[in-house]
């Protein structure tokens, strides 16, 4: 909460006093151990640290595909820690989008498919679906290989599908764990640059896990966890621009 | 939503075209093993009742011959001494027998303008018809006065009209038999295949004199057949026709029969008893198979649904419920059932009707077995689609996805 700049937003996520602990007596594990944390609309925030420290924990429980074991989450404000497994896919189906770092494309199912799948279960029609997995397809520079399946398409290609599928739902957040893990350097700056016109002409609040520096460089604000705890928080000194 | 979810599971099936034909194999298999099987044992069943209703009741058969199937005794020849009319008119004098029918038989070559066959000769009486469950299409039965008298007239089955005379009606028509010409009185009405699949109607009725004096020049009889008064059981019948052959062919006490009187009732039996060990065959060849098809769309099935857990958890992740993933995993598992069991059951009674064909049996496809086995597959598709797939639908997305 030092970045003077994103005070003036409205929070979108907010973690109070959050652990997440797994197993019980000796084997128990504190992947989430007190953990606060506040991120709000439109910033761009890259967490880091070592392996192990609970960074996946928090972005499952940002992203709502786990919950917390203690602690309360607000979600754009309304408390969102105890609805139930229907509730929660409402809310990722409305509000939040996923990048992977193993892309998780569904095999023998081509692009347009992959993008539309997101908006089969929003409910969309079908005309205006595909018109829309189109457009997002166009906007991750994958014109013209809608047809193309996942195993005809390069890591970095698949991991723009997966933003597709991602954006096409319109959401307030990307969650993005890894997303260049599986790629070599130059692609992954291409996905960076992407995610940053993203977040910076589209107003999408992302919050990714990486490992390395220069890609935690394209964000505004850095987490460091350690423990299950945020070590520090400040925002990015060099930013890397597209 | 129903649709859209439809559609999702019709794509899923698409997208993986092996994994659905073999489930949809599975089903065909067991479908098709069942129906066909069942179909073909009834069709059988029937044949044989049937063929058992054809033999007459009552009806005792005397014939030359021990009832063993040992080596010849040192008499050689002399232990087949044959039966002549005259020991047809002694059992006529028993009282517990209402009909006797002697018969002698020869294979003769049949003649009717150019169209000849090969067929056999039955010489008979007047008392033959009844006794063995035979009434006339068209024309007149043999009468009394034409039992004593060699006459040339002759009875024929459909299978010879049909050879000989094409559909027309054989009646008064002349036929040469050996070398007697002689005229059809009458033509049988068909009776189809024996219990054995032998054709029961390529036959030719003389009266039994002609045979002997005309054809054969010998004044042996092949059989007897008799039936019983009413009332009276086939052991008293045959106790009381023994004793009097015994009698007749001078069987010292104590030495075994020089011949064989047989039940047709223990015919019946044994044919009855062959055809349920028949049933009984096929219907654990099809229970087999059915456990073998339902087995392998239960592996099918499980596979497929470990296989996709990942995509499960995918579909999650990005907001499914577990409701709309349990409900296409459910289509999938009723498309494939329903496709495969509508095929098995195409397939099943095809192979049924072709093995009817083949073994000229009825065929007698049963409403209840298509829609049991019918019932079954789908059963099995949908409870072996739906379990592993609900177990699937209720994984945290996190664990679903972390499936390799
Ligand atoms: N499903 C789980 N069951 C048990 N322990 C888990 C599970 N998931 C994560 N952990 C543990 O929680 C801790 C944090 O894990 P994670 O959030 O994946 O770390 P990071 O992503 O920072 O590497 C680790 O010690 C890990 O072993
Ligand atoms: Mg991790």
């Amino acid at each position: 909460m030092t970045s003077a700049a994103s005070d003036r937003l409205p929070p979108l996520i907010e973690l109070v006093d959050v652990c997440r602990v797994y197993g019980s007596g000796e084997a128990e594990v504190r992947a989430l151990d007190h953990a606060d944390l506040v991120i709000r609309r439109g910033e761009f925030v890259a967490i880091m640290g070592p392996s192990g420290s609970g960074k996946s924990t928090a972005m499952n429980t940002i992203g709502l595909l786990d919950r917390p074991t203690s602690g309360r989450y607000l979600f754009n404000g309304v408390e969102v820690q105890d609805l139930d497994r229907d509730q929660r896919a409402l809310l990722r189906r409305h509000f939040l989008g996923f990048v992977f770092q193993g892309f998780n494309l569904l095999p023998r199912t081509s692009a347009l498919e992959n993008v539309e799948l997101p908006l089969i279960y929003k409910g969309m029609a079908r005309a205006e679906r595909i018109e829309r997995a189109r457009a997002a397809l166009a906007k991750v520079g994958l014109e013209g290989r809608e047809d193309h399946d996942p195993s005809q398409l390069s890591g970095g290609q698949q991991q723009r599908v997966a933003i597709a599928r991602a954006l096409a739902g319109d959401p307030m957040v990307i969650l993005a764990d890894e997303p260049t893990g599986n790629l070599d350097s130059h692609r992954s700056h291409e996905i960076m640059k992407l995610l940053q016109q993203l977040n910076r002409e589209d107003g999408i609040t992302i919050v990714m896990v990486t490992h390395e520096d220069d890609i935690a460089a394209y964000a505004r604000r850095l987490i460091l966890f350690a423990d299950g705890r945020i070590r520090s928080d400040a925002p990015v000194p060099e930013r890397a621009s597209a | 939503m129903i649709w859209e979810t439809v559609r999702l599971a019709l794509l899923a099936l698409r997208r993986n075209k092996l994994r659905s034909a073999l489930t949809m194999l599975g089903i065909v298999i067991g479908v098709a093993a069942v129906i066909a099987m069942v179909t073909v044992g009834q069709g059988s069943s029937r044949s044989v009742a049937a063929s058992v209703e054809s033999l007459g009741s009552n009806v005792l058969t005397v014939r030359p011959g021990g009832r063993s199937f040992g080596p010849p005794s040192v008499g050689g020849a002399q232990a087949t001494r044959p039966f002549t009319l005259r020991d047809a008119d002694a059992l006529v004098g028993l009282s517990v027998l209402a009909q006797v029918s002697p018969t002698v038989s020869s294979m003769q070559t049949v003649v009717a303008g150019a169209a000849n066959v090969s067929t056999s000769i039955t010489g008979a009486t007047s008392a033959y018809l009844d006794v063995n469950g035979w009434t006339v299409a068209s024309g007149r039965g043999f009468d009394t006065s034409e039992d004593r008298a060699s006459a040339a007239v002759c009875i024929i089955g459909e299978t010879v009209r049909r050879t000989l005379f094409g559909m027309a009606d054989p009646v008064g028509q002349q036929l040469r038999i050996g070398k007697v010409s002689c005229e059809v009185i009458g033509l049988l009405q068909a009776k189809g295949a024996g219990a054995f699949g032998q054709d029961q109607d390529d036959l030719v009725l003389m009266p039994i004199r002609t045979v002997q004096r005309r054809l054969l020049g010998s004044d042996s009889i092949s059989s007897i057949s008799v039936a019983l008064t009413p009332g009276v059981s086939s052991q008293r019948g045959a106790r009381e026709i023994e004793a009097l052959l015994r009698d007749r062919r001078r069987i010292a006490e104590g030495a075994p029969n020089d011949f064989n009187v047989s039940d047709r009732a223990q015919i019946a039996e044994v044919l009855t008893g062959i055809n349920s060990v028949l049933t009984g065959m096929l219907s654990s060849v099809a229970a087999v198979s059915l456990l073998v098809g339902g087995i392998g769309i239960m592996n099918i099935m499980l596979v497929s649904v470990t296989e996709r857990t990942r995509e499960i958890g995918i579909r999650l992740a990005i907001g499914a419920e577990g409701r709309q993933v349990l409900t296409q995993f459910l289509v999938e598992a009723v498309v494939l059932s329903l496709v495969g069991g509508i095929i098995g059951v195409i397939v099943g009674l095809g192979l049924a009707f072709g093995a009817s064909l083949y073994m000229a049996i009825p065929f007698a496809p049963q409403t209840y077995v298509v829609l049991l086995a019918f019932a079954f597959s789908a059963l099995i598709g949908v409870m072996f689609g739906f379990f592993p797939a609900r177990k699937a639908a209720r994984l945290d997305p996190i664990e679903a996805l972390r499936h390799e």
